[in-house]
C-alpha cells in the first residue's frame, strides 16, 4: 500500500514538474516569438497538410525521407501506448486498457494489433537511429558535420538521438518482461520472441524489470518534453504551424516597404496625397536586431532544426564563402534567446546591451553581402524556412540605415540615380541597340 | 531593324499587342542587345504589333531593391509605371527574368498591374499556336544543349518547362546539368551580385556552374537570362573553352532555327 502511494506520488511529480518546467519553457519561446514585428499572414491548411503532415519537400531526398518518415509515424503512434502509461501512473493499473478489453475479442485484437505495431516501428526506428549515427559520425555527410555545427549543436543532435534509443529499449524492456511474466498472455508479436531471453527469470525480478523500463520511458518523454525547448528538435511541434504560416506570394516576391513608398512619393510630388504612416515612432528601415524582424522570421528561427539542406545547396556557401542560410537561422535563434534572457534578468523589460543581430558574433556583413538570393535555400528547406527573407532585410537595414555598402554598388546606385541604368550610360542612347547592327 | 517606340503608336492612336520591356542589359550590353534583336526578328517575323519603350524605359529597379536599397527602387518603379500606365499598357514581355519578376510581382504593390511574361512563355505559346514551326534536320541535328535554369524564372517563379519546350523545337539533343530545375545553381549575377565583386571563397560562382555545362559534353550552353548569360560566357572563357561550348539565349537559337539570324555553332 505504502509503496503504491509512493509511486503514485512521484508519478504526479514527475508528471507535474516536468510539465512546469516543459510550460515554462515554451511559454519563453511564445514570448520570444511575439517580440517580432507585425506581419500579416493568413493561415493555409493545404500547405500544412502536404509540407507537415505529408512532408512533401522531404521525399526530394527519397532514402533519408523514408528513414525520417519511419521516425515521424513511430512518433506518432506511441502515443497511443504513451496514453496507457499515464492512466496506469495516475491510477496505479497495470495495462489499463488491455485488461479493459480483454474478453472482447476484437477488440483485444486491435489492442495486441496496436501495441506490436509499435514494437515493429520501435524496432525499425532503432535501426533508423544507428543509421543516423553512422551518417552523422562515420559518413560524415557534410551538411552533418560541418564546422557550423561545432560544440552545442553537434551535442543537441547527438543527445536527441541517443534519447531516442533510450526509449526504445525501455519500451522493449517493459514489453518483454510483462511477456515473460504472463508466459505471453498480451500476444505482443516482438517482445513476445524477445521473451525467451528471460526463460526461467525469477518473477520478481521480471517485474523490477518491467517497472524500470515503464519508468524508464516515461523519464525519457517527460525529459524530451522538458528538454525541447533547448534543443533544435521543435521541429517536431513548430513544422506545423511554420508551415501553416508560409507565405503565399511567389518565392522571387519580395515585400514593399510602405514607409519608402511615403517618402518617395512627397519627394517626386510635395504635394502628392500620402497616407499617414501607420507605424509607432520612428521608422527604421530593414531590420538590425531579431525585435525588428517580423515574429514569422522568429518562429522560422525555431523551427529550424538544423538539417542544413538549405546549405548544402547555397552556391555562395559550396564556393567557399562564409555565408550559410543554416547559420542565419540558428544565429538569429541564439540571439533572440540572448535577448529574452535579458528581458527576463531585467524585470521584464529590454536592458540595451549595445549588441545587434548584425556583427557581434552574429550574422556578419560578409555574409549578408555573399547572397545571390538565387532561393535555393527556401526551395530546400523542408518546412518552409525562409533565411533569405531574413537576410534581405538586414541587408536593407546596412544600406538604408547605415550606408554600410560595397564601393561598387554605390556606384551602380549613383547611375540607377542619374541615368536609370546600373552602367554609365546615358539613357538618350536607350534605344541605340535597334540602329546598330 | 524594325522597332516602334510607345510613343509613335500613342501619337498615331494605335495600340500595340504588347509591350516588349528590353531592359538595361538588353539595352546596353553588347552581348545582350543580340538576344534583344534575335527577339525582335521573331516578333518581326510573325507580324506582332509591338512597342518598347525606347528612352522612355528605366532600369525596374531590381538590383537596388535587391541590395537593399528600396529608395532608389521605388524612385525608379513609380517613374515607371506612371509611363507605363500613362501608355494604358496591359501586356508586357521581357527577355529578363529580373524585370519579369519585378514587374510581375512587385511593382503591383506601387500600383502598377500588367499581364507580364517573360519570353520564354510567350515563344512557348507560340510554338503551341503553331506559329512558329522548325524545318526538319536542320542547323542543331547533331548538337547538344544544355538549358541553365535561371533562378528568377524557376525557383523565383516556377518557370522550368517553358524555355526546354523553346529548345525541344530545335531538333537537337537536350541533356542536363547535374544540377536542374528546382536545384538549378545560380550563375552568381543574381540579388545585385553582377554589380560587384564575389565575396571571398575557393571559386567563382560562374565558374563552378560553367563547370557543370562542361561536364555534360554539351555544345551549346542556352539560357534565358542576359546576366546568366554573361556569367556563363565569363565562365567559359575563363576555362578556355570558347571553341567548344557557346553560350546562346533561347531567342537567338529559335530565331536561328527559322533562318532569321546567323550564329556560329
Amino acid at each position: 500500500m505504502i509503496g503504491f502511494i509512493i509511486e503514485r506520488i512521484a508519478f504526479f511529480a514527475a508528471i507535474g514538474g516536468a510539465g512546469y518546467i516543459a510550460f515554462k519553457g515554451f511559454s519563453a519561446i511564445y514570448r520570444n516569438i511575439m517580440l517580432g514585428r507585425k506581419e500579416k499572414l493568413a493561415g493555409n491548411l493545404n500547405t500544412m497538410l502536404l509540407v507537415a503532415f505529408g512532408q512533401k519537400k522531404m521525399f526530394k531526398r527519397p532514402i533519408v525521407a523514408v528513414l525520417h518518415f519511419i521516425f515521424y509515424v513511430a512518433f506518432i503512434v506511441t502515443q497511443i501506448e504513451l496514453l496507457e502509461i499515464m492512466i496506469d501512473g495516475a491510477f496505479g493499473t497495470h495495462r489499463f486498457v488491455y485488461h479493459l478489453v480483454e474478453h472482447i475479442a476484437p477488440l483485444r485484437a486491435l489492442y495486441v494489433f496496436t501495441v506490436s505495431s509499435i514494437e515493429v516501428l520501435s524496432l525499425m526506428t532503432f535501426f533508423v537511429t544507428i543509421i543516423f549515427f553512422i551518417r552523422r559520425d562515420m559518413l560524415k555527410i557534410p551538411r552533418l558535420s560541418s564546422i557550423d555545427l561545432e560544440g552545442w549543436p553537434n551535442m543537441d543532435a547527438h543527445l536527441i538521438l541517443l534519447m531516442e534509443i533510450n526509449l526504445i529499449l525501455n519500451i522493449f524492456l517493459m514489453n518483454t518482461a510483462d511477456m515473460a511474466v504472463s508466459n505471453g498472455a498480451y500476444g505482443l508479436w516482438l517482445s513476445g520472441i524477445f521473451a525467451s531471453a528471460f526463460a526461467g527469470w525469477d518473477v520478481e525480478i521480471l517485474h523490477i524489470l518491467e517497472k524500470v523500463g515503464w519508468w524508464g520511458h516515461l523519464a525519457g518523454v517527460l525529459g524530451f518534453l522538458m528538454y525541447l525547448s533547448i534543443s533544435k528538435h521543435l521541429h517536431i511541434l513548430l513544422a506545423f504551424p511554420n508551415t501553416y504560416f508560409t507565405r503565399q506570394t511567389p518565392n522571387g516576391y519580395l515585400d514593399n516597404m510602405e514607409s519608402v513608398t511615403r517618402e518617395v512619393k512627397l519627394m517626386m510630388d510635395p504635394n502628392a496625397a500620402v497616407p499617414e504612416s501607420t507605424e509607432d515612432g520612428p521608422v527604421k528601415f530593414g531590420a538590425k536586431d531579431v525585435t525588428d524582424l517580423s515574429w514569422k522570421n522568429l518562429l522560422d528561427a525555431y523551427t529550424c532544426t538544423e538539417c542544413g539542406r538549405c546549405t548544402a545547396q547555397c552556391p555562395a556557401n559550396l564556393t567557399g564563402k562564409k555565408l550559410s542560410p543554416r547559420t542565419i537561422m540558428m544565429k538569429t535563434r541564439d540571439r533572440l534567446e540572448e535577448v529574452g534572457k535579458n528581458i527576463d534578468a531585467n524585470g521584464g523589460i529590454w536592458k540595451d546591451d549595445g549588441k545587434s543581430l548584425i556583427e557581434n558574433g552574429y550574422i556578419s556583413v560578409e555574409e549578408l553581402r555573399a547572397c545571390t538570393t538565387c532561393n535555393a535555400c527556401v526551395e530546400e528547406c523542408p518546412v518552409n524556412i525562409s533565411p533569405l527573407n531574413i537576410i534581405m532585410q538586414l541587408r536593407r537595414n546596412l544600406i538604408m540605415e547605415d550606408s554600410n555598402s560595397p564601393a561598387e554598388w554605390n556606384g551602380m546606385f549613383a547611375n540607377l540615380e542619374n541615368n536609370a541604368a546600373p552602367w554609365q550610360f546615358s539613357q538618350q542612347d536607350r534605344f541605340n541597340w535597334a540602329k546598330e547592327q | 531593324m524594325q522597332v516602334k517606340e510607345m510613343a509613335e503608336y500613342a501619337a498615331s492612336g494605335e495600340t500595340p499587342e504588347i509591350l516588349f520591356w528590353v531592359g538595361c542589359s538588353g539595352s546596353f550590353d553588347q552581348r545582350a542587345q543580340k538576344i534583344t534583336r534575335s527577339f525582335v526578328k521573331i516578333l518581326n517575323h510573325l507580324n506582332i504589333k509591338f512597342a518598347v519603350l525606347g528612352k522612355e524605359e528605366a532600369c525596374t529597379g531590381d538590383p537596388a531593391k535587391r541590395a537593399g536599397n528600396e529608395f532608389v527602387y521605388q524612385m525608379l518603379a513609380l517613374q515607371n509605371i506612371e509611363i507605363l500606365n500613362g501608355y494604358g499598357v496591359k501586356k508586357i514581355v521581357t527577355t529578363c527574368p529580373h524585370c519579369f519578376n519585378i514587374l510581375k510581382n512587385e511593382y503591383p504593390a506601387l500600383g502598377g498591374n500588367y499581364e507580364v511574361i517573360h519570353h520564354s512563355t510567350f515563344l512557348q505559346q507560340l510554338i503551341n499556336e503553331g506559329k512558329v514551326t522548325m524545318a526538319e534536320g536542320g542547323l542543331f541535328k547533331g548538337k547538344t544543349i544544355t538549358y541553365h535554369d535561371s533562378c528568377y524564372l524557376g525557383r523565383a517563379n516556377e518557370i522550368y518547362e517553358a524555355p526546354r519546350k523553346v529548345l525541344e523545337q530545335l531538333d537537337a539533343e537536350l541533356v542536363e546539368m547535374k544540377s536542374c530545375k528546382t536545384r538549378g545553381l545560380c550563375c552568381g549575377a543574381g540579388g545585385a551580385q553582377m554589380f560587384k565583386e564575389e565575396e571571398h571563397g575557393r571559386i567563382r560562382i560562374n565558374e563552378e556552374r560553367t563547370q557543370e555545362a562542361l561536364n555534360t559534353n554539351a555544345t551549346i550552353v542556352a539560357a534565358a537570362c542576359p546576366f546568366c548569360n554573361t556569367m556563363i560566357t565569363d565562365g567559359v572563357k575563363g576555362k578556355d573553352k570558347q571553341a567548344s561550348i557557346k553560350v546562346f539565349d533561347i531567342a537567338e537559337l529559335l530565331a536561328a532555327g527559322q533562318g532569321l539570324e546567323n550564329i556560329v555553332l
